[in-house]
């Protein structure tokens, strides 16, 4: 019963990083791959890991988003569907290092 | 470190603007202040475990947990206000030109003081637990400058409480006869705004469609990360690239709250008509 319990409690996490589309790693207060290229008007999820200690704030006003990233961890954020152009993004808590943009073609 | 006074002067300004708005419209209720402070302690207090919990909140619902929490804050948040208004609306008046004759239960307002209690604790949650994050992580930097990065993160909180302020004491000016129609306008507006809020985070959680992102786009003119544009956010809900969602959001927000607020007055004018 407590192990039943417990691999459902994992499962959400293990299914999440699994179904996502694209990936995003914060290091050292920098995107990694710093432009990502998606295609247009689709739906697309997009796996942010913080390789960091600090949390990171994902924030975008172009795509309409903002989401924390905490200190060694992932989360996922749903993106779009987007009409084609350069869409920047910034990690707010370190804006001088952190930036990078979705790119829609 | 311009750019730490300016994050954390957005956070602390949108809990600061409803403090400000909720101070002035229950300045006539003398227990408000009171619930005010205890909302604002508590919504303090909360914000630290809610940052400490950061990780946990967020791996909840297959990693949309954040998307969840912050739509059910500011869910609540909307029905508090609404109730908030149309309680303003029965008793308002009342408490304005006879505080003295008015019963005992209208006048400490105590339903009333636990709807501020609520939208004070969780506005100053929200904003905070974020304000806390970012300091925490400029704390935990091994930089130089972090002493003059917190010095200006201090700025930057003064900065959004004097706005709170410099809009509680403009209310105040505002002639009697106009205050309670004032107030009640800023109140919904803020509900609205809060509304379509909730329903950005449910799209960007994929709970929601968006019909039609962004249905304009005014960041040109008005961008949202300009001191103009900061306000209107706070103040009326502003978003320089909104989804079609959440102007369905706002608009059923503001539609039904004005309905409630409209019915709680009416019996009142019935009489006075007779």
């Amino acid at each position: 019963m407590q192990r039943l319990l417990l691999i459902s409690l994992l499962l959400p996490l293990a299914t999440y990083a699994a179904g996502a589309d694209y990936k995003l790693t914060i290091k050292s207060h920098r995107f990694q791959p710093s432009e990502l290229v998606i295609p247009t008007d689709q739906r697309v999820k997009l796996l942010v890991v913080n390789q960091d200690a600090t949390p990171e704030e994902f924030d975008s006003y172009d795509l309409n988003r903002e989401k924390i990233i905490a200190g060694n961890s992932r989360a996922i954020i749903f993106i779009g569907p987007l009409t084609s152009g350069r869409y920047v993004f910034t990690g707010e808590f370190h804006a001088a290092t952190a930036q990078g943009a979705i790119v829609a073609k | 470190m311009f750019a730490t006074a300016i994050i954390v002067f957005r956070e602390v300004l949108e809990a600061a603007i409803i403090i400000g708005i909720l101070a002035a419209a229950t300045h006539s209720i003398p227990a408000s202040r009171r619930w005010l402070t205890a909302g604002l302690l508590l919504g303090l207090a909360g914000s630290g475990v809610v940052a400490a919990f950061t990780d946990a909140i967020g791996s909840l619902a297959s990693g949309i947990g954040q998307e969840l929490f912050n739509a059910i804050v500011l869910g609540i948040a909307v029905l508090m206000l609404a109730w908030h208004n149309i309680w303003m609306s029965s008793h308002g008046a009342a408490l304005a030109t006879s505080a003295k004759s008015v019963g005992s239960d209208i006048r400490n307002g105590r339903s009333e003081c636990s709807a501020l209690l609520l939208i004070v604790g969780l506005a100053v949650l929200r904003e905070g637990s974020e304000t806390v994050l970012f300091l925490y992580g400029i704390s935990a930097l091994d930089i130089h400058g972090q002493s003059s990065m917190m010095l200006s993160g201090i700025a930057g909180m003064l900065g959004g409480a004097a706005v709170g302020y410099m809009i509680y004491a403009g209310l105040l000016r505002i002639p009697m006869r106009l205050f309670f129609t004032a107030t009640g306008v800023l109140v919904l507006l803020l509900a609205a705004g809060m509304a379509s809020q909730a329903a950005h985070f449910l799209i960007q959680a994929d709970l929601l469609p968006s019909l039609t992102a962004p249905l304009w786009d005014t960041s040109a003119v008005l961008p949202e990360n300009k001191l103009p544009g900061m306000l209107l956010h706070s103040l009326i809900g502003y978003d320089s690239r909104p989804a079609g969602m959440q102007i369905i959001f706002y608009l059923t927000a503001l539609i039904a709250i004005s309905i409630g607020m409209k019915l709680a007055r009416s019996p009142r004018q019935s009489t006075l008509h007779k």
